[in-house]
């Protein structure tokens, strides 16, 4: 029982990494109908943002909360820059072109960074620098929770509260819904559609910078290619949960990181990635819409 | 239309500039041998480990009139860590290079691919560093520098159950490694031989970075010591994740934990942990510390086994080059099959019929963030 909880605990953590990357692929999706596959390589950014950044901040060697945060601020800043910079440099101007121009596209620009980043960073792998001392926090019965555990869900949670709030509470939330929702309407109505695009894109990519932070923090090695399969897991997710769906989004990785955990921990860790897939031609086969998504109906 | 002509002749021209100078500046009458290494990605440090150790004591054989009177000129061709790679990289060194002989791979993954090529060719390959048995069983012309894994096994089942007093083990192993899946299963007999118990068989990839949920299914099966047999990145994580899962028990290991990665990754979570490996730094006899003091001063850090194999792989490669007297591919072969009782950094060398070297073991302990000698285990 405390074995099942523990796998829980490790699964729930691994999925909100998996979460956070999910949003920006649904967000991305709700406004623009795009898949956006460098979504991955945004992650692998903001991981290797935040190693550059505890170096050259010097917090490096020096592990507390404050280092942690304010890493984690310079990473989405810059991944939120960068998100604005793929979506004005390499969809916007497909923008009406079709859907697959863009989606083209998009496995250009994943490749592009992919590669760019083994050019910029090296190929070796890096080992973030430990901005929190690994500790064991608390032992209730046999599950250990540790600190590290703790700061990743914190964190997680804490971003998707505060993304919950600008989607449902904001102006430019309402204005993503309406994007979402309908965007030649949205357009006559006054709502400037290419900067709420603009703004999603920033948006997603700065949970994805977060992400790489997280992951950095309790599995610290990191790579230029270290986007690709939880990018494609995240996009797993966001189907999962419902493309199109913020809070789909969010249950569908913690679903998929218990799954994989729960795999892992009770058959074997062999089964861990086909099950990931499996699961996607399943939701596709029986409910394409996802757990979350509502049915929509072609307008014609 | 005028820009794109002068923009065509541009790139021809650079084209030409990168073509020329890719082909040159190689002494006439060099020996050119290859060498098939992981200089980046996942297992950076030993081809690196393995390069500078080739290159020190190709540098001494030149400084000392080369072999059979010509310098010996080593190309590396770096795989990035990735076993398709390793093929490609021996196909460029026999083909492109024309190389009298291929040395490497380290990772037993990568000289399986490697091997076949160098077979197919009839250039005589020596690995530094590849344990599984597999390697050499490619065929006549694929040698070692080193021990095999049924050996190196038993070495870490015996000292889980006779010296740490093991009666439940767990293993956790990469099972996209050849090297991995064989040192487990030799682990997993001897030590079920000796009368303990494997509570826990688990298993990983290469490049995963999550194992809480493995180690967790570990933790429920409350071993006395956990085997990972695997290379240093995942060994630093999977040290990491244990420790914060509360598990205190010992992890043993074999040589691909021979790196400072291992320290640099793991940190005080490798503190007490046991692996088996070619040779002791810290050892007392003259060979090896003569050979590390040298290393230090040319390349200030101290050697690992990677580094200290290299070394031994490239002198014996020079000691059956002047054996030989040719470079003929046949003959070369033999003088490094009829190789016997050469004094290496990593002990003494003989090739037994199936091209494997006979060689002792030693268990490094790492403590206060260093491995340290812990004892010796004979081959015999």
């Amino acid at each position: 029982m405390e074995n099942l909880l523990q796998q829980l605990l490790n699964g729930i953590t691994w999925g909100s990494i998996y979460a956070l990357i999910a949003l920006g692929y649904t967000m991305v999706y709700g406004v623009l109908k795009l898949i956006n596959f460098a979504h991955g390589e945004v992650y692998m950014v903001g991981a290797m943002t935040g190693y550059y950044a505890a170096h050259a901040l010097g917090v490096a060697s020096t592990p507390s909360l404050g280092a942690l945060l304010l890493v984690l601020l310079v990473s989405m800043l810059a991944c939120g820059l960068l998100g604005a910079l793929i979506e004005r440099v390499a969809y916007r101007p497909l923008r009406g072109a079709g859907r697959l121009a863009p989606l083209i596209t998009a496995i250009g620009v994943s490749l592009l960074l992919q590669n760019a980043g083994q050019l910029v960073f090296g190929a070796d792998p890096k080992f973030f620098p430990a901005l929190l001392r690994s500790e064991e926090l608390v032992r209730v019965g046999g599950i250990a929770v540790s600190n590290i555990q703790v700061a990743v869900l914190a964190t997680a949670i804490a971003l998707m509260a505060a993304l919950q709030y600008v989607v449902r509470r904001t102006r430019f939330g309402r204005a993503m819904r309406a994007v979402s929702y309908d965007a030649p309407a949205a357009a006559l109505m006054g709502v400037p559609v290419d900067r709420v695009i603009l703004g999603t894109f920033v948006l997603g990519s700065m949970l994805a910078a977060a992400a790489g932070i997280l992951v950095g923090l309790s599995n610290p090695k990191i790579d230029p290619l270290m986007g690709l399969m939880p990018g494609l897991k995240a996009f797993v997710a966001a189907v999962l949960g419902g493309i199109g769906s913020v809070p789909g989004a969010m249950v569908g990785g913690l679903l998929l990181g218990v799954i994989e955990t729960l795999v892992t921990g009770y058959l074997s860790s062999t089964y861990r990635d086909a099950i990931a897939f499996v699961i996607l031609v399943l939701i596709l086969l029986v409910r394409p819409t996802g757990l979350f998504g509502a049915p929509q109906t072609e307008k014609v | 239309m005028r820009g794109a002509w002068l923009t065509g002749a541009v790139c021809g021209a650079s084209l030409a500039f990168v073509l020329a100078c890719g082909g040159g500046e190689r002494a006439s009458n060099a020996i050119v041998v290859g060498h098939v290494a992981s200089m980046t990605g996942d297992t950076a440090t030993f081809g690196r480990s393995a390069d500078q150790g080739m290159r020190m004591a190709i540098e001494k054989i030149n400084a000392a009139g080369g072999a059979l009177g010509k310098p010996i000129e080593l190309v590396t061709e770096d795989d990035r860590s990735v076993t398709e790679e390793a093929r490609t990289a021996a196909q460029k060194l026999i083909q492109r290079d024309q190389v009298v002989a291929l040395l490497g791979e380290v990772a037993s993954s990568r000289s399986l691919a490697a091997a076949p090529e160098a077979q197919r060719a009839q250039v005589p390959m020596i690995s530094p560093g590849s344990t599984n048995p597999k390697v050499t069983e490619v065929g006549d012309y694929v040698f070692r520098a080193c021990f095999i894994d049924p050996f190196q096994g038993a070495v870490m089942a015996r000292f889980a159950v006779e010296e740490l007093q093991a009666k439940r083990v767990a293993i956790l192993f990469d099972f996209k490694q050849d090297y991995s899946v064989g040192l487990a299963e030799f682990f997993r007999e001897t030590a079920t031989k000796l009368g303990a118990e494997i509570v826990a068989d688990e298993r990983y990839t290469s490049g995963d970075i999550e194992f809480r949920a493995q180690l967790t299914t570990i933790r429920a099966a409350k071993p006395d010591a956990i085997f990972v047999p695997g290379y240093y990145t995942e060994l630093g994580l999977i040290a990491k994740q244990a420790r914060e899962l509360g598990i205190d028990v010992p992890l043993l290991g074999g040589d691909g934990w021979d790196s400072e990665k291992t320290i640099e990754i793991g940190g005080a979570a490798v503190e007490g942990y046991y692996f088996s490996t070619h040779y002791a730094a810290d050892s007392d006899s003259p060979r090896v510390q003569a050979f590390v003091s040298e290393f230090q001063t040319k390349y200030g850090a101290t050697p690992d086994a990677m580094a200290a194999l290299g070394y031994d792989t490239a002198l014996i490669l020079a000691d059956a080059l002047a054996r030989a007297g040719t470079t003929d591919g046949a003959k070369l072969r033999d003088a490094i099959a009829s190789t016997s009782g050469f004094e290496g950094v990593t002990g003494k060398i003989s090739m037994d019929p199936q091209r494997n070297a006979r060689k002792d073991a030693v268990v490094l302990k790492i403590a206060g963030g260093k491995f340290r000698y812990h004892k010796t285990v004979s081959a015999e």
